[in-house]
């Protein structure tokens, strides 16, 4: 043998070491997903025991996996922050705050649908395998410590999500939004790429705490103009995930054309951890090039708070003034993103905080508005027109007061979790000296009011045009899942109105205990 | 001035700008052309082109961290690929053609 392939082989590789606690939320969703690809090739004629199956699997890996989570928190209470797997996964406060959040908003996705597929006739375990996959990657994506590892976790429950979108086959919208939606993902995807690419060019590495210890050392005059094109196509990718204005075009489209339990999901799950990235990135790996990103932030933060607010108000469907107005959302969470790791006394991140405050109330916002709508509506989803929603505190009265808790929420009314989202972000603008940015999110809040408004009003409103036997029309009898699924949301979001300070608290807890 | 270029003089700049002209080309197909599968090819253009530029920056910063990006890109292109095309599949069966143009059910 050869001599030098003989010593090759006999020196001892340097493996990495696999810190199972670490990665168990992550391979415990995996697996369910595997399991129930293979229940279903191996149980291939009974249909129906497959899919109760699947639905207990799914809901046994959650629980499993949330679980997981709760070791990971003690790990760190225990022990501190701390990287694993040669630096490429952090594990830290915003890591189980984020795995949480998606988790919860899953586990409600997947309630949700039940009722959903039952009336639409799509009841099979693909949807749960497929859900599942999609969360799988965001849980990834809060772990992510490495630029690659970032793009990798994107695609992972992008390309499950672009399936989903397009998971009602008979529907030509659905199809139609899976399209656009997997077009312009894969768009953004290639230039958030590029932006890897360019910023590993830049600084010679891929790890973010490599390049957070490259950037301290290089003056910030001295950024090259690779570094900054790196900053900026990120940027643009991030944004298209989060759906921020101008990167927002798909989101009204494919909102409305997919299933109504998939977009709750988009909505809320893929926000939150597409936001995990872009605070781990850019106020975490990039905060000593703060002067070369922070200008773009502000604009992607009026833009979208512009275009989410004013767009919403001319819609005549109530899926695309709910899509608008999460890309409004998307501008009060970047607000908090500008002001990350401003003034940043005593290790503290005000901005970070109140950024995972309030993707956590909009999480359960999203869920809760559009899982009213999926359940107003009948098989097919033809009756998204907002003249649909007439009279619907007389039809549905239920669903109608549910719906205007959801919508009251979004607009920030006081008592509920919508108002103190807003109230920190704002508060963090102006600790940080941001004053234009906050009295641009007021003015949106007021403007998005309207919006909102505008809808209750249309349920509660009386006419003469009206018909005298709405209130005979027979009640929707809503499936186990869904009244879950609202109860829960509803509470919480009164919850987290009333009694904040103990979210408000983990929330700050979360961003001390942070890789920076 | 000699135009005629040795192989010599073809560095880690050309690399690059070369993947940035790619990168470019995909971009703009992407958002002129019409047609779903040009516009799907356009996407697998543009990944190629990081690939060269990871695989230039590698070579300039003597890493291999930028060689190994390059794998995760393809296993990723790979995946984009099946979905997408399925997707595409499943809109041609209903209707004759794939043009982006008349994907137009949604609008507003």
């Amino acid at each position: 043998m050869n001599p030098v392939l003989f010593a090759v082989l006999n020196t001892e590789l340097e493996k990495p070491r696999i810190d199972w606690p670490i990665i168990a939320p992550v391979v415990a969703l995996f697996v369910t997903a595997l399991v129930i690809v293979l229940l279903r090739a191996i149980l291939r004629t009974q249909p129906k025991l497959v899919y109760q199956l699947s639905i207990a699997a799914a809901f046994v890996g959650l629980v499993t996996s949330g679980a997981f989570v709760g070791n990971e928190w003690r790990i760190i209470h225990r022990s501190g922050i701390f990287q694993t797997f040669s630096g490429a996964i952090a594990v830290d406060g915003m890591t189980v705050f984020v795995q949480a959040i998606v988790l919860i908003a899953t586990a409600l996705g997947v309630l949700l649908a039940l009722g959903y597929l039952r009336r639409e006739g799509l009841e099979t375990p693909e949807y749960l395998v497929l859900l599942l996959l999609s969360a799988t990657g965001m849980l990834v994506m809060a772990h992510a410590n490495d630029l690659v590892l970032v793009f990798v976790a994107l695609e992972v429950f992008s390309i499950a999500l672009y399936i989903l979108a397009a998971f009602d086959r008979r529907r030509a919208e659905s199809q139609e939004a899976g399209l656009k939606y997997f077009v312009l993902g894969a768009f953004s995807s290639a230039i958030f790429l590029y932006g890897i690419a360019l910023t590993y060019g830049a600084t010679g590495s891929t790890s973010l705490t490599e390049i957070a210890t490259q950037l301290g050392v290089v003056d910030p005059k001295a950024h090259t103009g690779l570094l900054v094109a790196g900053f900026a196509l990120l940027i643009v990718g991030l944004g298209f995930k989060v759906s921020a204005a101008p990167f927002h075009m798909w989101t009204p489209d494919v909102y409305e054309g997919s299933p109504t339990p998939v977009t709750a999901f988009m909505a809320s799950a893929t926000k939150v951890a597409a936001f995990a990235a872009f605070l781990r990135i850019f106020a975490g790996a990039f905060a000593q090039a703060s002067d070369d990103w922070r200008p773009a932030i502000y604009v992607l933060a009026v833009l979208s708070l512009l275009v989410g607010t004013i767009a919403a108000a001319i819609q005549s469907d109530v899926k695309r003034m709910l899509a608008y107005s999460s890309i409004a959302h998307a501008g009060y969470i970047l607000i908090g993103l500008q002001v990350a790791n401003a003034g940043s006394k005593r290790n503290e991140l005000p901005g970070t905080a109140a950024s995972l405050f309030y993707l956590l109330v909009y999480a359960l916002m999203a869920l809760g508005a559009f899982g009213v709508v999926q359940s107003i509506n009948h098989r097919g989803e033809t009756n998204h027109a907002i003249t649909d929603y007439k009279q619907l505190s007389k039809r549905q009265p239920l669903l109608a007061a549910l719906l205007t808790l959801f919508l009251l929420a979004q607009a920030g009314v006081p008592f509920t979790g919508g108002f103190i989202a807003k109230l920190s972000i704002f508060r963090s603008a102006v600790d940080a000296g941001q004053y234009q940015l906050a009295i641009a999110g007021m003015l949106a809040a007021v403007i998005g009011a309207f919006v909102y408004l505008r809808l209750v009003v249309t349920m509660y409103a009386t006419g003469q045009d009206d018909d005298p036997d709405a209130a005979n029309e027979p009640r929707i009898k809503l499936d186990v899942g869904s009244r879950i699924a609202l109860t829960i949301t509803a509470s919480a979001i009164i919850v987290l109105g009333v009694l904040p300070n103990w979210f408000l608290d983990i929330a700050h807890q979360a961003t001390q205990l942070l890789t920076r | 001035m000699n135009l005629a270029i040795s192989a010599t003089t073809i560095g880690a700049q050309h690399y690059f700008i070369l993947g940035a002209i790619l990168f470019t080309i995909g971009a703009t197909g992407l958002l002129l052309r019409r047609n779903a599968i040009v516009m799907f090819m356009c996407v697998e253009l543009m990944l190629n082109a990081v690939n060269l530029t990871f695989v230039t920056f590698a070579k300039a910063l003597n890493d291999s961290a930028g060689q190994a990006a390059v794998f995760f890109t393809l296993i990723v292109a790979a995946a984009e690929v099946a979905v997408g095309l399925a997707i595409i599949v499943a809109i041609f069966r209903r209707r004759q053609g794939a043009t982006a143009d008349d994907i137009d059910l949604m609008k507003g």
